[in-house]
């Protein structure tokens, strides 16, 4: 099974390259707002594995970031 | 007392820190890889600078869940003095050995220039040889220094002396523009609460002699080994 983890700065903290973006697409005209950067970690996992664990053992700071597991 | 550099994939300021210890300090020191499990000869642990394994995912994460981490973890837990330096203090923070936790600078670059840093308490170890108030110029070179900790913790860090430096200017004074990186009130050096884990930014190693014309870090290791 295929299953990606989507990893966000935390709501509320500050995100630097998410600014950036709003700032460039709003400079170009877009009616958009509060863009925010994260990252995708994509993995093949056996049924078998928890996923859960691995993401808050391993690859996680809860302090700063928030995920979500999506599974195919 | 022997001094151990833990060695990462990817640390770089291993050598300039054995280099002090060994040379300017005149301490007993080794090397500490990454994959040992055996540091029962040491006494005080340094984790030095650089980009451990990249800073993949996030600045120190893989270097934290190494065997040697594993170590140091017990080492720390049982009162052994372990200090942090730039990615050190990333990989302490990201071990859970420290609060709080170190994002990208709020300007998004590679900040490397020297700051000034005001000592905010003598009351700990890597502190004691200074006057709180001194003010010190150390070099900075990191991308990812913005500490960042949740208000309730940074009283409690406030109440309990865990606050060691603060980004300044010359003269002392504490305000967003003496602030580099974007860090939480300034915070450039803390330690744990029983002050046997210490973490900073700046590079006391690479300000140590005279020749490389600033020596104001060597107060921080005589500190050490006092």
């Amino acid at each position: 099974m295929k299953v990606r983890i989507l990893i966000m700065p935390k709501e509320g903290l500050l995100d630097p390259q998410g600014r950036a973006v709003t700032e460039l697409l709003t400079s170009k005209g877009y009616k958009i707002g509060n863009a925010r950067v994260g990252k995708v970690i994509e993995m093949e996992v056996d049924d078998s594995v928890d996923i859960e664990e691995i993401a808050q053992k391993y690859l996680i700071n809860p302090l700063i970031e928030s995920y979500k597991v999506e599974k195919e | 007392m022997k001094f151990g550099v833990c060695v990462f994939p990817g640390s770089n300021c291993d050598y300039d820190t054995y280099y002090v210890i060994r040379d300017v300090l005149e301490r007993d020191v080794r090397f500490v890889y990454h994959n040992e499990t055996n540091i029962k000869d040491i006494d005080i642990l340094i984790l030095p600078g650089g980009f451990s394994f990249g800073d993949y995912v996030r600045p120190g994460l893989l270097a934290s869940k190494t065997a040697l981490m594993d170590a140091v973890i017990d080492f720390a837990q049982k009162g052994g003095i372990v200090l942090g330096i730039c990615n050190g203090f990333q990989i302490l923070t990201e071990a859970g050995l420290l609060p709080g936790a170190l994002l990208p600078n709020i300007n998004g670059r590679f900040i490397c220039k020297d700051v000034y840093l005001r000592i905010e308490t003598n009351s700990r170890i890597l502190t004691n040889k200074l006057k709180k108030g001194e003010v010190l110029r150390l070099p900075i070179a990191h991308h990812d220094g913005r500490y960042y900790v949740d208000e309730k913790t940074l009283k409690e860090m406030e109440d309990n002396e865990q606050i060691i430096f603060r980004y300044a200017d010359k003269e002392g004074n504490t305000d967003s523009r003496s602030n580099p990186n974007g860090s939480v009130s300034n915070i450039a050096g803390i330690c744990n609460k029983e002050g046997n884990v210490f973490g900073m930014m700046p590079h006391p190693e690479r300000a140590s002699e005279d020749v490389l014309g600033n020596h104001d870090g060597l107060m921080l290791w005589y500190s050490l080994i006092s």
